[in-house]
């Protein structure tokens, strides 16, 4: 579901598997939950290992990207699979300049 | 055009079942052998109108989350999910991209992913009634059979 490594003031949470709205609450809950300890200058959600994902995914980056900012931080989206660049693209998350 | 196959699914509007709905149609367009491309736009526009059906439709109690799905001879699938929960009072609203009523993370972008996802997408609904989504799309073979 999720791994996380923290390295010179990086947070990577490494996602993997499928995100839907039966797993987000999850996923925010842990991620939030991380950076509010760490306070990391960046948080970097890696997405290479991701199966699936649907607009609760969405939401899910989105609040996370409301979430750091908040903390003083910024963000990073990286390794979006094929499958998935079909929902970035429609998601509008490029507007935010988090994508690499 | 005729029904080549149909199959009949419905369980209580809880989250485990988002992943479940996926998995079933996934097994259902199989034999017309979809590119993987295919097979992920039809898993993601099914996960958004079983996940509305399960977050917006029964907000203070558990109900029922039908699907109905079809293949027809001219690799058309149609895949019809229904509740009868609360209903959309404006359907048109609804479907504008961002949209959404919920304070919960929510992206309001379910209908325009389906909507992107599929050829084809119809919503019904009535208040106090119950919505009916209808999805459908055209399989092209991963292999080429002219
Ligand atoms: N089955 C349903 N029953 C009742 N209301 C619904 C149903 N489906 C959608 N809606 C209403 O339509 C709105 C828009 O739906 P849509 O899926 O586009 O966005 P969302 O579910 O709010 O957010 P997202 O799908 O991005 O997580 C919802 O906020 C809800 O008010
Ligand atoms: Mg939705």
């Amino acid at each position: 579901m999720i791994d996380f490594t923290y390295e010179n003031g990086a947070l990577t949470a490494r996602l993997y598997g499928e995100i839907d709205h039966h797993i987000a609450p999850r996923l925010r809950g842990e991620i939030d939950m991380k950076c509010e300890t760490l306070r990391p200058a960046v948080l970097i959600l890696d997405f290479k290992a991701v199966s699936f994902m649907d607009s609760s995914g969405i939401g899910l980056i989105m609040g996370r990207y409301r979430c750091i900012t908040l903390l003083g931080g910024r963000m990073e989206v990286v390794n979006i699979p094929p499958t998935l660049t079909k929902i970035f693209t429609l998601s509008g998350i490029q507007s935010l300049g988090v994508m690499k | 055009m005729n029904l080549t196959n149909h199959m009949k699914l419905s369980f209580p509007s809880i989250s485990t079942n988002e992943g479940f709905s996926r998995a079933a149609i996934c097994a259902f367009i199989l034999p017309l052998n979809p590119t993987v491309a295919e097979v992920a736009d039809v898993k993601t526009a099914v996960s958004e109108a079983v996940t509305n059906a399960i977050v917006h439709a029964y907000p203070t109690e558990q109900g029922t989350v039908y699907i109905d799905a079809k293949i027809t001879d001219d690799r058309r699938v149609i895949i019809r999910i229904r509740d009868t929960g609360v209903g959309i009072a404006d359907v048109e609203q609804a479907m504008e991209p961002l949209f959404t009523t919920s304070s919960d993370e929510r992206a309001g972008l379910g209908f325009a992913v389906m909507q992107s996802f599929s050829d084809k997408v119809r919503v019904r609904s009535a208040v106090g009634r119950g919505t009916t989504v209808t999805l459908e799309k055209i399989i092209h073979s991963a292999y080429d059979e002219g």
